[in-house]
């Protein structure tokens, strides 16, 4: 059986490549059909806000590799609740709230972890 | 036990320090590394163009040198290469660029390897990241 890997998403989709890396790394395990989660955290839950507009900032827009998450069978999206009410953001459809205690958790469920 | 590691930092961040000693430990412990991956910044950890004062650590060399004496299976990832300008002859002649700043021990290649290699670890340790 395939080991399991959660890679945790903490930056801003408009601080740099990381954000867009961090989800190549999603991408390319789902294309080889491995178990993946993705759980967003810091500021990684500003890549779930709505109504962003990339090219303002000159930038290619994520939420089309994001949108793909679903096509490559990666349905384990999570966004800390914490970072999203700190930040003041509404839960996204996109993703299942949790709370620190169930992050935890999830680290432990999890085979392996790469935090980006 | 076999591992798999990841660096994604520069060789002059502190923690590319950090994993090289670590990747040392482990073979000096028995271990097996099964493949040392280089994503986002660690790209810069494989670059030979590195050039530090003379009585600082060249990190960038110590990994060359390591990852030579031990001939470990040593990736650095081609998109993240290519958008940092850490380029093999092949890709600055595919791109019509000057400069080559990565050649052997080091292999181009693309993230699959890093999901190949953390199946086959035991486990997975990452260095660098936020």
């Amino acid at each position: 059986m395939s080991k399991s890997l959660l890679v945790i998403s903490r930056q801003a989709p408009w601080s740099g490549p990381g954000a867009r890396e961090a989800l190549d790394i999603v991408l390319a395990g789902g294309a080889f059909d491995l178990p993946i989660g993705l759980p967003f955290l810091d500021d990684g839950v500003f890549q779930l806000a709505p109504h962003q507009d990339a090219k303002a900032v000159q930038q290619k827009d994520l939420g089309a590799n994001l949108q793909a998450l679903g096509l490559f069978g990666i349905d384990e999206v999570f966004a800390c609740h914490h970072s999203l009410a700190e930040r003041g953001l509404t839960t996204p459809a996109s993703a299942q709230p949790l709370d620190s205690a169930a992050i935890s958790q999830l680290i432990d469920r999890y085979d392996q972890v790469i935090t980006l | 036990m076999k591992f798999a590691i990841a660096v994604f930092c520069a060789a002059h961040a502190p923690s590319s320090r950090r994993a090289l000693l670590f990747a040392r430990a482990a073979l000096a412990g028995g271990h097996e590394i099964v493949r040392l991956f280089f994503y986002q910044d660690g790209v810069y950890s494989a670059s030979n163009s590195v050039v530090v004062p003379q009585d600082e650590q060249d990190i960038a060399r110590q990994w060359r040198e390591f990852v030579s004496a031990h001939q470990l299976d040593s990736v650095v990832c081609i998109a993240a290469a290519l958008r940092r300008g850490v380029l093999n002859e092949e890709e600055a002649m595919r791109y019509q660029r000057s400069a080559v700043n990565l050649d052997a021990p080091w292999e181009l290649s693309g993230l699959g390897q890093l999901h190949d290699a953390a199946q086959a670890a035991d486990r997975l340790i990452c260095f660098g990241g936020p």
